[in-house]
Order: C-alpha cells, then structure tokens, then sequence
C-alpha cells in the first residue's frame, strides 16, 4: 500500500494522511493508491502539510499500518533512544515494531 | 572572550527581524517551501526525522556562563529539555517548531549568539582547540586568529553560495586537539627560525565520503596576511569547485584532482594579485580582537598538588584534567558520556550546572570540544575536589576521556534525515558492554567514533576504531574501520571487511580490543599496535 507522510508546517511534527487530514498516528493511514500527487499538490498548496511524500507500507498482523522502510517508522514513534520523547511514552514496547 | 561590538550586534539583530519577516510569509503562504527552505537554512533551521532542528554556533567552542545558561533556557522553553553538542563544537535542538525560531534567534542574540551560516554552502563555524588559551603546549592563543576569520566570513558576499559548505579551523600547537587537518582549510600558527609567529596552511582536507588527508600547502604565511591567503584560497575554490556535482563539490576534490601543486600554484597567483588589493584588515583590528582574549588574572602561589586520597577522585584528575599553561591549574573535561547514556546530551539542568560552574571556578567560562564534552579551561588544582563532587552529584564525573566508552557519535537515524542507521543505540552498547566487562580501563586510550551515515558527522574515519552505519536492503548494518586518528598523527581508518548487525558490531569491537590486548607492546596505544601489526590479525579474529 502506498501511504503519505509530511510534516506539520508551524511545529514541523511529523503526520500521516488519514483520508480527510492529517493525523500524528501513522496507524490512521490511508491507502492512497494512484492518488498521491493529487492529495499532496493541494494538501501543500493549503499549507496543510509540509513537504509531503508517498511510501510504501503494509498492515501488520493485527490490521496496523507499518512503514516499509526503518526510517519512516523512526519518524512514525520517535527517537528509539528516547522513549519518554516517542508518541508512546507509557510504552516502551511500542519500539518493538521499529526496528 | 570576544564581545560584540556594535557592527556585530547590528548585524545579528537585523537578521533575527529579517527572519522573522521571512517565517510570517511561510505561515501565511507568500513564501513557499522551495524559496523558504534555504533562508531558514542560512539561519540553520533545518527539517529533520521529527521536527525542525536549529543548529547553533558556538565559536570557536567557547562559551561564557550566561550564554551556557541561555542555551539550557532555551532547550527548556522551546525544545524538550535537552540539547545536544556536535562534533563541530555547536549545540543542536530537536524539537523546534517553526513559529517560534524568531524567538529563539532573538534570545540567543540577547547573549551575543546566532544559528547563522550553520548550514548551507558558506563558511561555517570556526572551529579551535578546546584547551585554546589554557594549554601549556600552545605558541599562542589560537583565538584571536579564529575571530577575525569569524569576521571576515560572517557574511561574506563573495563566499555565501560557495560549491559547498566550508569549515575552517584553527590551532597553536603541534599536538592536534582538533582534527585540524580534516578541515577544507587547516590552520596552524606556528613559529619560524627567526622567532616570527605565522600561518601553516593544509587545505583540502575533509571526512564525508571522500575523506582526504589535507596536503600542507604553504608552511609560513605572515600573521598580517592571513585573511589576504584564506580569501585567495576560497576564490580559487569557488571559481574552479564541481559545482556541476554536489558529491564532487568539496574543495578537497578540487585540490586532488588539481593536484597539490596547481592549486598551490593558483592561490599564490591569487595571493600576489590581492596583496595589492589591501584587503586585509588593519592589524589594529586584531590587536582590538586579542585585548579578549587577554589571560584571566590567575593566582600566582598556588598549589600544583591535589589531595589524591580518594581514589575515583585521582582516577578523574588522571583522565579528565589536561596540564595548564598557569601554575596551580588545569582544565578539566566534563564528560557527556556516561554509561549508557547518549554522548553530546545535556539536560536543562546540567546545562544550568555547567553554567554555574564555569563562572564558580573557571573564570566565567567553558568549551564545547569537537568529541562532544564541555572543558572548564581554568581551574585552580586546589579547588578541583570540590568541583569534582558537584559534577559526580549531577552524574558528569565520568572519568573516561579519549576511553572507549568516550564515543563521539552523531544523532544517526535516530533523529538525522540523511542517516541510514542508529548510530546512539551502537554507542550505548558499546559502552555498556565495556562497562560491564572491566576492559575499559586495561584498553587504555582507545578513540571510537560512530557515524550513521557515509556523511561522517561521527568521524568515523577518524576514530582508531570507526564505525559506519550503512542500509542493507532496508536493515541497518555496521562496517568496522580500524586505524583512524584525528590528531597530530592522523590517518584514514581501512574497513575491515563485511559488516555486522547492531549487536555483531559490538561483539567485533570487542574482538578487536582483545586483539589488541593480545599484541601490544610495552606504552602501545590501540593504534599504536594497529599501526605495527596491520590489518590481518585482526580480520583473523573478526572472520576467521
């Protein structure tokens, strides 16, 4: 599946586009098939993302969406040497998917 | 230290307004990202992996307390608490949101700072030895020297798009504490036969994926024209530099492909043609520049003897002071290494320690070094017990300089959009493993330097053993270099073979420091024994 990724444009935090906005969960990703260009065109045009692009990624096991690439899910939780500074802090195990 | 005069403080302060402007225009979307992006670059704000990054300058690596305490003021109200020092003697934030980067560059301005030509192709911070103006080895203070280099490129018309981005550096001594000659200019004062200090020139050194050994292009040039040399060795650079290949771009390209002597050739055509031109600046300038940098007023009649009686006391004097040029004092190196922890981060609290301690004990001032430590050059030996237990009270007495558990690391995949591995989590391994094992202290001098990407911010050609992070179909995979050094003997580490997984590249480091352990001679360092017994035990070991 092909999902996109950006960046907040005022707080630069990294978002996923989840159908109707942008979303700092990458489990609320969407697939956007061949309609990439055209989401990011005028997302960006809105100011509502900030250098957006398109990946690959797949469901887990349990339905989930994971970026295809270690870099994008180091961006989809945070620092994996910081894990008081992820997007789960109360979860340590949450990095288990990233690497 | 250097103060700013109203030029400089003008000058600052009309940028931080001229961002501010340019930042309204992007929220409000009269500035798209493609004509923001290098302006908030010139003010070194970049975007990476989870947020806006500012990157500020500290000159030459020295800071005064208040400018320590601002850096830690700002990690607290805009970032996350924590900053982190680089191997170009600046510190980073991970967590700035754009809105408030005008407000930052206006508070750092309040304590003479800015995040200008931090990024981009210009000349970047100017970077010195830490010990500089404390060490007993030194001709002189290398400084002033760096100072009017700051000032001469701090804007420079002629040199804001260069090919490539630029790093000077600049040292007074023949020990090298500053990886001085894998700069694009290395700069060494030195002295001639009739006494007369001068410049020693070593251009076209460099790390990145074509890492090269700067060639020493002229051994004297006089004090008076050191602008006038650096300036033509910059036009000849930017005239003739691959801008038509941005991995060819670097000027150590330029001097290897030319070859040492042309290029040599060329600047002093140039030379000769600007020494007419009386470019350089007056020397009353520098004259007004050293009355900064003049000695702080030491004791005389001090103790030059510690009470050693506490034995992880005289183990960090051992480790972390480096000999003074003023009787009675040393400077002593705060480690930002602990075991485990991730080298270059200081808290907030830490950062405000270190402040506090800088003025308390060391004349109102500290350095930032390229491995990522804080220096307080100045400290009277009969105090240093007493400056010892705060820093181990706030858990900065690591006695571990230039240990193997001293790692210069860079934020790697962690936090860097360029890098292709971690590079912390490697780092922290590491020191754990030799923590846990009881190595460190029979290795010795070990330097170990991990970078996450072929873009080397970690040095990794440097360290006697290196470390690179590379991709390998998506999984993160480790190279081994052994014989690297930054230093006065410096040299390109080779890579030892196929790489290894995060935990393998910890085993391999082990296999190699019992290697080492195995060969040495009497007084070997790991290098040292590398260097006598080359590669090939060592390959057994790790592949056999």
């Amino acid at each position: 599946m092909k999902i996109l990724t950006g960046n907040d444009l005022k707080t630069g935090a990294v978002t996923w586009w989840d159908g109707q906005d942008w979303s700092l969960h990458v489990e609320d990703a969407v697939d956007v098939g061949d309609k990439a260009e055209e989401i990011m065109g005028r997302e960006e045009s809105a100011r509502r993302v900030n250098v957006p692009y398109a990946i690959d990624a797949e469901l887990d096991g349990n339905g989930k969406v994971r970026p295809a690439h270690i870099k994008d899910r180091v961006r989809a939780l945070g620092p994996t040497v910081r894990p008081d500074l992820t997007l789960k802090p109360t979860e340590p195990e949450a990095l288990n998917w990233v690497i | 230290m250097y103060k700013y005069d109203q030029y400089d403080q003008a000058m600052v302060d009309a940028r931080v307004e001229e961002f501010r402007d340019q930042t309204r225009r992007r929220l409000d979307g009269s500035l798209a990202e493609e004509h923001f992006r290098p302006l908030r670059l010139m003010n070194g704000l970049y975007l990476q992996l989870h947020a806006y990054m500012l990157r500020v300058a500290v000159p030459y690596g020295t800071l005064n307390s208040d400018q320590m305490h601002a850096l830690a003021d700002i990690a607290e109200k805009y970032d996350r608490g924590y900053g982190h020092f680089t191997t170009r003697q600046n510190i980073q934030y991970n967590w700035i949101k754009l809105e408030d980067a005008p407000d930052i560059l206006a508070d750092l301005a309040k304590v003479e700072m800015h995040a200008i030509q931090t990024s981009g192709n210009c000349i970047r911070n100017i970077s010195s030895d830490h010990f500089a103006g404390a060490a007993a080895d030194e001709l002189v203070d290398p400084r002033p020297y760096a100072e009017i280099l700051r000032q001469w490129s701090s804007f420079h018309p002629e040199f804001s798009y260069l090919p490539r981005k630029f790093k000077i550096c600049v040292i007074a001594s023949d020990t090298d504490r500053a990886a001085m000659r894998l700069h694009d200019i290395g700069i060494q004062i030195v002295k001639n036969d009739a006494g007369e200090l001068g410049a020693a020139f070593y251009v076209g050194g460099g790390m990145g994926r074509t890492p090269i050994i700067a060639p020493c292009i002229n051994e004297f040039v006089p004090l008076d024209q050191l602008v006038t040399y650096s300036e033509a060795c910059l036009r000849v650079y930017n005239r003739y530099g691959r801008r038509d290949n941005k991995y060819k771009a670097r000027i150590k390209i330029l001097v290897h492909e030319l070859g040492k002597e042309e290029y040599t050739r060329q600047v002093e055509e140039e030379f000769a043609h600007m020494l007419e031109q009386g470019v350089e600046p007056p020397l009353a300038e520098l004259e007004r520049i050293k009355t900064y940098f003049q000695d702080p007023d030491f004791k005389t009649g001090l103790t030059d003897r510690a009470d050693r009686s506490d034995p992880d006391f005289a183990l960090w004097i051992d480790r972390n002071c480096h000999k003074h040029k003023a009787p009675g004092y040393v400077s002593a190196t705060i480690s930002l290494k602990p075991v485990g922890g991730i080298p270059g981060d200081a808290s907030v609290e830490q950062m405000h320690l270190m402040a506090n301690l800088a003025k308390e004990y060391s004349f109102d001032e500290c350095r930032v070094t390229h491995a990522q430590n804080i220096v307080l050059p100045h400290v009277e030996i009969g105090r240093l017990h007493e400056l010892w237990t705060k820093l181990e009270e706030a858990g900065l007495g690591t006695p571990n300089l230039d240990r193997i558990d001293d790692i210069i690391a860079c934020p790697g995949l962690d936090y860097c959009s360029l890098a292709n591995a971690r590079s912390i989590p490697v780092a922290q391994k590491i020191s754990e493993r030799f923590a846990a094992n009881g190595k460190a202290d029979e290795l010795g001098q070990l330097k170990l330097k991990i970078s996450g990407c072929i873009n080397a911010c970690g040095h990794h050609h440097a360290g006697h053993i290196g470390i690179l992070g590379v991709d390998r179909k998506g999984v993160e995979n480790y190279q081994l270099l052994l014989g690297g050094s930054e230093a006065e003997d410096t040299s390109l580490g080779k890579i030892t073979g196929p790489g290894f997984s995060e935990d393998g590249i910890v085993d391999a480091v082990e296999k190699a420091a019992d290697v080492y352990l195995a060969h040495r001679e009497d007084g070997e360092r790991f290098l040292d024994t590398y260097r006598r017994i080359g590669m090939d035990p060592f390959k057994e070991a790790l592949y056999g």
